[in-house]
């Protein structure tokens, strides 16, 4: 059985957690002292070989992204947190910043003096007030104890923290969308290259990073790359946020090794809920293909999501049991991207729009067995075919629903309609409403 | 109605944090929202002003948003998360039951302007689902009795604190001038953290941690 590993969650439970002093309680702001102790480029070479790689989806090694940014260019770096966590099923960022802010701007600070960069900006979701209200208290406690501003804890290193709250915008967690709408443009993505380390906010050199990506770098500074390693798997290293949600007795957030597996995780929450079982389940949120009760022994690191055809993604573990039509989530999450589609792209844009109208066919019953070829090969006109990953994450739910639940859609045409009760799916069933 | 010299001098300094006029657009805009409740004309213009930029140019941006509202909406904004997870685990059967007891729909506002309703997508609390944010502040672990009970609460001028969050439930505006980047002293109201966050550190606590 693999141990839980709480490393960012740690004092969660402390009624400070959040403040200055409840986070300099456990030694908090003892590794951005270390760090600006050390040359730049050794910080940024501890962090590349220490094997961090990046928590909001996509994998890439923090440092290897850290040290892409041009050094003596004589231009103005950035660095940018992702703060915009919207991926459906994805619950980690928020209660990490609203547990413990401090810990990202502790690596922020440490990450902008590797990049030399002398200005940073949060771009958090605007649909989180109290997430908010605790991160700009934490940023101006900071500013008051020296470690923000001119010449940080007395070592000559300038940084401004700018806090910058979104609006409502799914396609803003993509990179260069968060970018033009941090410029103060409609948030659209940009076609690439050239990437944002080399002309990202106000096309100037950029690190854009993940929150939790972020927030791991402390730890790592203060207790070593070797501390790190002890955790995780041969590629995917140290220990990151789980989050369990849907039909499980216990929901929450489990930190732990990379590489745990969903089975273990179960057991931890209690298992599925009393008298069911599990039906499909997404590793890393809706846009990462689901699964089923055959993928619980995966490891949930980056090689084993991948081989088995779907990806880590945000570690967003959303269990469904079999009380849920796998149309009716399919459908639903189509919505979704048709109303985050930023329009920019005619394949997404137009795309989606079709999705819905087919998908509410087949809930409805109105679908045959021609329409699955047709929605497929729609999807495929979709995926790739646009600047950015929304498209390819859109056609996810669908592709992989087809593939395990192919008769499940056939179901609603046999029985004129869809065949669940959906009172049985919800949590307040036994309950009565 | 205009904006007064202190509110002018709010903007002022929003401005003032960014290397580049421009990356205000979106903390003005909230801004104006917690003067008016919505979107006006004149803010639209008066940030045109600030910022240097066509006021077509700040209009595209805003309608691109959809936390920026082109009405008022009530003092009570609720929304329902209707993405999958939520909807499944009963964000559908919440969202029918509030909109039958307040008879309004999407993006609609009750008659006495005290509460309006949306659907709103994934709110980055799925281990507390079914969620419902009012005037984006938490309220965890919701049913449609809960719910009927928080929107009756607010038309009486009651209503109930969130899960996650001070201990009174801000207005729309209130809260809108947070989202501006503006502190209302409210941060260390509140828990830590609900018990699913801090479900994964007590079962390693007990179960000693690596």
């Amino acid at each position: 059985m693999t141990q839980l590993t709480p490393v960012l969650s740690a004092h969660w439970d402390e009624a400070d957690s959040f403040t200055i002093e409840g986070y300099k309680r456990h030694g908090g702001y003892k590794a951005v002292e270390k760090a600006l102790a050390m040359q730049p480029d050794d910080v940024i070479a501890m962090v590349k070989e220490s094997g961090l790689r990046g928590r909001g989806g996509a994998g890439f090694p923090t440092g290897m992204k850290w040290s892409f940014i041009p050094q003596g260019d004589n231009k103005e770096h950035y660095l940018v947190v992702n703060a915009d966590e919207s991926e459906p099923g994805t619950c980690k960022d928020m209660p990490l910043l609203m547990a413990n802010p401090h810990v990202l701007i502790e690596g922020m600070i440490i990450a902008s003096y590797a990049i030399r960069a002398n200005y940073a900006f949060v771009y958090i979701r605007g649909e989180v007030t109290h997430v908010v209200r605790r991160v700009q208290q934490a940023i101006e406690d900071a500013y008051k104890a020296g470690l923000l501003g001119k010449n940080v804890l007395g070592k000559g290193f300038d940084l401004e923290l700018v806090l910058h709250i979104g609006a409502g915008a799914y396609i803003c967690g993509e990179e260069t969308a968060l970018l033009d709408s941090l410029e103060g443009f409609r948030g659209q993505p940009r076609l690439r290259p050239p990437f944002p380390a080399i002309a990202g906010l106000y096309a100037r050199p950029t690190v854009v990073n993940n929150v939790e990506s972020i927030a791991s770098v402390p730890a790592i500074i203060a207790n070593g790359i070797e501390w790190f390693q002890s955790m995780g798997t041969e590629k995917s290293k140290g220990f990151t946020l789980y989050s369990l949600s849907g039909h499980v007795t216990n929901p929450g957030q489990f930190e732990a090794p990379l590489g745990i597996t969903l089975r273990e995780l179960l057991e931890l929450a209690g298992g599925v809920r009393a008298g069911h079982q599990i039906k499909f389940w997404t590793p890393g949120g809706s846009s990462t293909p689901m699964f089923t009760a055959d993928h619980l022994d995966i490891p949930l690191d980056y090689e084993g999501v991948a081989a088995a055809g779907s990806m880590l993604g945000t570690k967003a573990l959303q269990i469904f049991d079999e009380t849920t039509c796998v149309v009716r989530a399919a459908l639903r999450w189509t919505e979704f991207y048709k109303h985050e589609s930023c329009g920019k792209c005619t394949p997404c844009r137009e795309g989606t729009w079709w999705l819905v109208q087919m998908l509410h066919d087949l809930e409805d019953g109105k679908g045959t067995e021609e329409d699955l070829a047709k929605l497929l090969d729609l999807c495929d006109n979709i995926a790739g075919r646009s600047f950015c990953a929304l498209a390819d994450g859109a056609v996810a739910p669908i592709i992989s629903s087809l593939k395990y639940f192919r008769d499940e859609y056939l179901a609603h045409q046999r029985n004129g309609g869809c065949p669940f009760d959906p009172i049985a799916s919800t949590k307040f069933v036994t309950a009565g409403i | 109605m205009a904006f007064t010299t202190e509110q002018l001098a709010v903007m002022d300094s929003i401005v003032a944090r960014y290397p580049r006029k421009r990356s205000a657009i979106m903390p003005l805009l909230h801004f104006v929202q917690s003067v008016y409740g919505y979107v006006t004309k004149d803010g639209i213009e008066t940030i045109s002003e600030k910022i240097e930029v066509e006021a077509a140019e700040v209009t595209a941006v805003s309608t691109f948003y959809t936390q920026y509202k082109s009405e008022p909406v009530g003092e009570y904004h609720v929304g329902v998360c209707i993405n999958t997870l939520c909807a499944v685990m009963g964000g559908d059967a919440i969202y029918d039951s509030v909109s039958n007891h307040l008879g309004i729909g999407n993006h609609e506002t009750t008659k006495d302007g005290k509460v309006s309703l949306e659907r709103i997508e994934c709110n980055a609390a799925c281990d507390y689902a079914p969620v419902v944010m009012v005037n984006w502040e938490f309220f965890d672990n919701q049913t449609p009795q809960s719910v009927r009970d928080l929107v009756d609460g607010a038309r009486n001028g009651n209503p109930p604190a969130p899960t996650r969050g001070p201990k009174t439930l801000r207005t729309w505006k209130q809260n809108s001038e947070v989202l501006a980047g503006l502190s209302d002293g409210l941060a260390n109201e509140g828990v830590s953290a609900g018990e699913p966050s801090k479900l994964g550190l007590k079962i390693a606590k007990e179960g000693g941690a690596k």
